[in-house]
């Protein structure tokens, strides 16, 4: 009976954490009530031991989020839009965990670099972040998961407009 | 948090409106001044106490040499010095070169308060001896054939530069009988990446100065489009992390949504009737072109393709549409009757053709043409279809024509910078506008004001 409550309060939090966790203006917050506990006052008559904290479902989620958080741009060949092979294991990386947590939520960004117009750009760079949803989407993913947004050539990693720096803006991001 | 940033950037829109920014951009001249036609703009006489802080033969002489058409006399060269037309020694300009002449006065009448006079004289008119002379009623007159033009205003002090463009208009129209487009502004993205609000949406006279920052971003801003009467300016904002199409009026600040659908809300481009927008959406699964009725709210799909359909451009009549597809492999600029939905490919020469615009008489398209990996600005004969690269700068892109289709202003590199650059419409005059700070994006050229 005890037991069953606890799950369930998890099967909740696990969620409301994800979402903390997901966004960025608030990323800190979830990670400070393991804090707030009360001091115990020091007595010779007792000694107090701790126990290695057991990773809970949440915290492993965290961190597997800032693992692909590491490994979430995926760079295409100028005026390309085709997921190059290379990608393919971030990418299902990404797949494997959005398939595991299907509450998680994410936008791909796509982008481009500065040759072309503006205009042009954002279609590239939408091209870019659809071609990365149809392949989450094969991997499996619900596409209720996955949003874009293009910003063309209008938001370079990299501005000074040489070859290694164009490489390095036509990108796709993924976005947690 | 986001209707928080939006708040903020309202307020920051209200609160910096009616600043005057110091200008941070200027004209160097960088091809093209042999060709130009010599006239001389004396410094206009002044009888007063209080000096107007603008001098308005330097805002004339530069306006016109910036057109590309005129190569104004320097001070030193000047012969002389006449206070007025009787006086000029027509024999002496000639010797010169100086084929115009302009001259004229102020007069402080108040506080604040200038007459300003001016005349526009031809010097070989002038210098053809006694036929400027005539006898009337037996009295030996001076005609009045070679002064082209002469008028009187008055203005307060911070309108004097404005009147120098009035005077050059006049000017530029009367010696090449086309419209001046002296008195117009330009509306460009500035892009600061090291501040706060790194996306600035501005608008400048068009030649730079009094430059005015209409709204700040912390997401990237893209396309202004004018309004037919110059009052309000369409753009993409990404504030709300993704692309929406705003109206601005650039007096009130007031702005409105009017385009917020799934995926790109792009280029929007107002009709010549100023009732309708074409953008570009790609709401249904990629980018087609669509025009949206601004009052009804009515959406048309103009192209169905399963390619790039992007930046729409109105023809001078409203009829038809220019836009850029890469439906055949590459992107190449395309038209498209509204009425009868016939499409017709515009351009097969060089790699890519993108961002086609029509010259105000529709003759010509201007566009960014892409030949061996360069991308240069180039305009294309509508009848002939001959196709002419007007620029050797790189990185060209936003091509925009002045109202009289003088010139093109169009957004280029210069050393690490992306700066805007005017080119004329024959490719003969060239000039750079430096950004002192930022990037300079997306040149709008108003229409006549």
């Amino acid at each position: 009976m005890n037991l069953n409550k606890v799950l369930k309060a998890l099967l909740v939090a696990v969620p409301v954490m994800t979402l903390a966790a997901c966004s960025s203006t608030s990323s800190t917050s979830a990670d400070d009530a393991r804090t707030s506990g009360t001091t115990e006052q020091v007595t010779d008559t007792v000694q107090v031991e701790t126990a290695e904290p057991v990773v809970s479902p949440a915290e492993q989620m965290r961190q597997k989020l800032e693992a692909l958080r590491q490994e979430n741009t995926i760079y295409f060949d100028f005026d390309r839009a085709t997921v190059r092979p290379e990608f393919v294991e971030v990418l299902e990386a990404h797949g494997t965990f959005l398939r595991a947590n299907p509450s998680v939520r994410v936008t791909i960004e796509g982008h481009s670099d500065e040759r072309g117009t503006p205009e042009y750009n954002i279609a590239l760079g939408e091209r870019r972040a659809q071609a990365v949803v149809s392949y989450l989407q094969n991997l499996g993913v619900s596409a209720g998961q996955l949003s874009t947004v293009s910003y063309g050539e209008e938001k370079p990693v990299d501005r000074s407009r040489t070859e290694t720096g164009f490489a390095k803006n036509r990108r796709a991001v993924l976005v947690y | 948090m986001m209707t928080n940033l939006l708040k903020k950037t309202l307020i920051l829109t209200i609160l910096l409106f009616p600043a005057l920014a110091r200008a941070s951009l200027e004209i160097v001249i960088t091809e093209g001044i042999d060709s130009a036609r010599p006239v001389a703009i004396l410094p206009f006489s002044f009888n007063g106490t209080t000096r107007p802080t603008e001098n308005l033969a330097e805002i004339v002489a530069a306006d016109l040499m910036r057109s590309g058409k005129f190569s104004p006399l320097a001070n030193i060269k000047m012969p002389q010095r006449p206070a007025k037309v009787s006086e000029i020694n027509y024999a002496a300009w000639a010797r010169e070169g100086v084929e115009a002449i302009v001259m004229g006065q102020i007069n402080e009448i108040g506080i604040d308060r200038y007459t300003v006079s001016f005349e526009l004289i031809d010097v070989l008119k002038g210098n053809s001896g006694p036929s400027s002379q005539m006898l009337n009623a037996g009295k030996l007159v001076t005609s009045n054939e070679h002064v082209l033009d002469s008028r009187e205003t008055t203005i307060n002090g911070s309108q004097f530069r404005q009147y120098a463009h009035r005077i050059s208009d006049i000017v530029y129209e009367k010696l090449t009988g086309e419209r001046g487009a002296f008195l117009t502004k330009i509306a460009y993205v500035l892009v600061r990446p090291d501040h706060e609000f790194p996306y600035q949406l501005v608008v400048a006279d068009y030649d730079g100065v009094n430059e005015q920052i209409l709204l700040r971003s912390k997401e990237p801003l893209m396309s202004p489009s004018w309004s037919p009467d110059g009052t309000k300016l369409a753009y993409v904002t990404f504030e709300r992390r993704q692309a929406q199409i705003f109206i601005q009026d650039i007096y009130s600040g007031r702005r409105t949504v009017v385009s917020t659908f799934p995926g790109i809300n792009g280029a929007p481009v107002w009709s010549p009737d100023g009732e309708s927008l074409a953008l570009v959406l790609s709401k249904d699964g990629n980018p087609e072109i669509y025009t949206l009725n601004i009052a009804s709210k009515a959406l048309r799909r103009i192209t169905n393709q399963r390619a790039i359909d992007t930046e729409p451009s109105w023809s001078p009549d409203g009829k038809e549409l220019v836009f850029s597809s890469d439906r055949g492999g590459n992107p190449q600029l395309y038209s498209v009757n509204l009425a009868t939905g016939t499409t017709r490919r515009l351009t097969f020469e060089g790699e890519m053709n993108l961002a086609g615009a029509y010259s105000p008489d529709g003759s010509t398209i201007v566009m960014v043409n892409r030949t061996q990996g360069q991308y240069h600005i180039a305009k294309m004969d509508r009848q002939s279809r001959f196709l002419q690269v007007l620029t050797k700068t790189n990185l060209d892109e936003s091509p925009s024509i002045a109202p009289n289709g003088s010139m093109i202003i169009y957004s280029t590199m210069h050393g690490s910078s992306q700066v805007l650059a005017l080119v004329s419409m024959d490719g003969r005059f060239k000039a750079r506008l430096p950004a002192i700070d930022g990037q300079v994006k997306s040149p709008a050229w108003s229409p006549f004001l």
